[in-house]
């Protein structure tokens, strides 16, 4: 199995890129990692006629501290996060999620900024941002624009990166306590949650509860309530629409959210 | 496209179409066709070899990724006199197969996780192996194997 055709393109800089991505036009995708595009090339689930490598620009892969901020390259790979100990210190809850992505394989290929601009409701990274409030950074034609993880994730497949768009850097605010948690189910290890959770501090955010990840806004309003986090857990299904697929029917997950929140949430006020 | 890529320490050169994976490049261009193509969803790990010393699944990386970069393959592990890699041995001491079709995925993920963790505890082989299937369901003496080759290497 091996996808349809299409030009490969290598790029040498972040320069070089873009002004290949605005050549290649809307036919034209960037390849990272390659673990959330090539299985879907290979279906012809997506065909784009130009891809533009950017597995090269080592620049782009790293994890450092900014003054309140932690700043990651959008190339840093789900491998080299579970194996950072400036996350490991200042943001587990990123670590963690890394390092249960997928599988030792997929982990040294896929990249961070890979699974954010692929935006599939049913990845693990795109919910840990919301959780964190990260601010995603893209660099275009007209230059460097921020752009909020709430505003990020439009639907499903979709972000709110314009064609020839690059995501370059993740930047999170050091969180403001140490209460976090990530829970996620699947039935085989390998496989992406049927649902997940990720906690920091009083956000929650929910894995595969819709076509984008979300934010349980009624869970974080009962805690800021002052609700206890087993009855704050059982909104956690509260304005959201799971899908209905193979591993589970919309009821089955809104379960799981109630049930996967509640440990979440004990095992964040553990830590706190 | 022209794509070189070091296999096993040896340069080997081909003009291939862009979309040629890595794992037909391993088996049709340099002819070593120990890495499998078993699920081709980056599900089982049969295609995994190093990619600069890390395992990857030869079957979700384009050949083109993979230029100017070295790969190695289980027929890369052996000594030059055909010394068997301690990983291989531990495989055959422990019978750590069962039907082969997995072995060189399982073999190249081992020797991948060793290097990472080279005294894994058994839960962390089990965990190292998340990526790679065995139909046969084989799994406890390729733990062990590996447990083995991982107290051979250390001692």
């Amino acid at each position: 199995m091996i996808p349809a055709e299409f030009t490969y393109q290598r790029a040498g800089s972040v320069d070089e890129a873009l002004a290949l991505a605005a050549d290649g036009g809307d036919d034209a995708k960037f390849l990272a990692g390659g673990h959330s595009l090539l299985p879907l090339m290979k279906l012809r689930l997506a065909v784009p006629e130009v891809l533009i490598d950017i597995g090269r620009l080592s620049e782009l892969s790293y994890v450092r501290a900014d003054n309140g901020t932690i700043a990651v390259g959008a190339l840093t790979s789900y491998h080299d996060l579970a194996q950072s100990s400036l996350l490991a210190s200042e943001l587990p809850l990123l670590a963690q999620a890394a390092s249960q992505v997928g599988d030792p394989q997929v982990r040294h290929r896929g990249t961070i900024g890979g699974s954010l601009a692929h935006a599939d409701p049913a990845a693990d990274l795109p919910a840990v941002v919301l959780a964190l409030d990260a601010v995603l950074a893209a660099r275009g034609p007209s230059g460097e624009r921020e752009i909020a993880a709430a505003d990020f994730f439009q639907g499903l497949f979709e972000s709110a990166l314009e064609p020839g768009e690059l995501l370059t850097e993740i930047r999170i605010p050091r969180p403001a306590g140490a209460g976090w948690s990530f829970q996620k189910f699947t039935k085989r290890a390998i496989d992406w949650a049927i649902v997940g959770v990720a906690v920091q501090d009083r956000r929650v955010a929910l894995v595969n509860m819709g076509q984008q990840p979300v934010r349980a806004s009624a869970v974080e309003q009962a805690l800021a309530g002052g609700a206890m986090p087993r009855d704050a857990a059982a909104f956690a299904a509260e304005g959201t629409s799971p899908p209905d697929d193979l591993n589970g029917d919309a009821r089955y997950r809104a379960h799981l959210a109630r049930v996967l929140t509640a440990r979440a949430l004990d095992e964040a006020a553990s830590r706190g | 496209m022209k794509v070189s890529v070091t296999v096993n320490g040896n340069p080997v050169t081909a003009e291939v179409p862009d979309r040629t994976l890595l794992v037909h490049f391993v088996r049709d261009e340099a002819g070593l066709t120990a890495s499998n193509v078993g699920c081709d969803t980056s599900s089982c790990g049969a295609c995994t070899v190093l990619l600069d010393g890390q395992s990857v699944k030869s079957c979700t990386v384009l050949a083109a990724q993979a230029d100017g970069r070295a790969v190695t393959t289980a027929e890369g592990l052996a000594g030059p006199d055909g010394e068997l890699h301690p990983v291989q041995q531990a495989f055959r001491a422990e019978h750590g197969l069962q039907c082969g079709f997995c072995t060189p995925g399982m073999v190249m993920a081992a020797v991948s996780l060793l290097a990472e963790n080279p005294s894994p505890t058994e839960d962390e082989v089990r965990l190292g192996l998340e990526g790679n299937l065995c139909r046969c369901t084989g799994y406890h003496n390729i733990v062990r194997a590996i447990l083995a080759a991982s107290k051979e290497r250390v001692s």
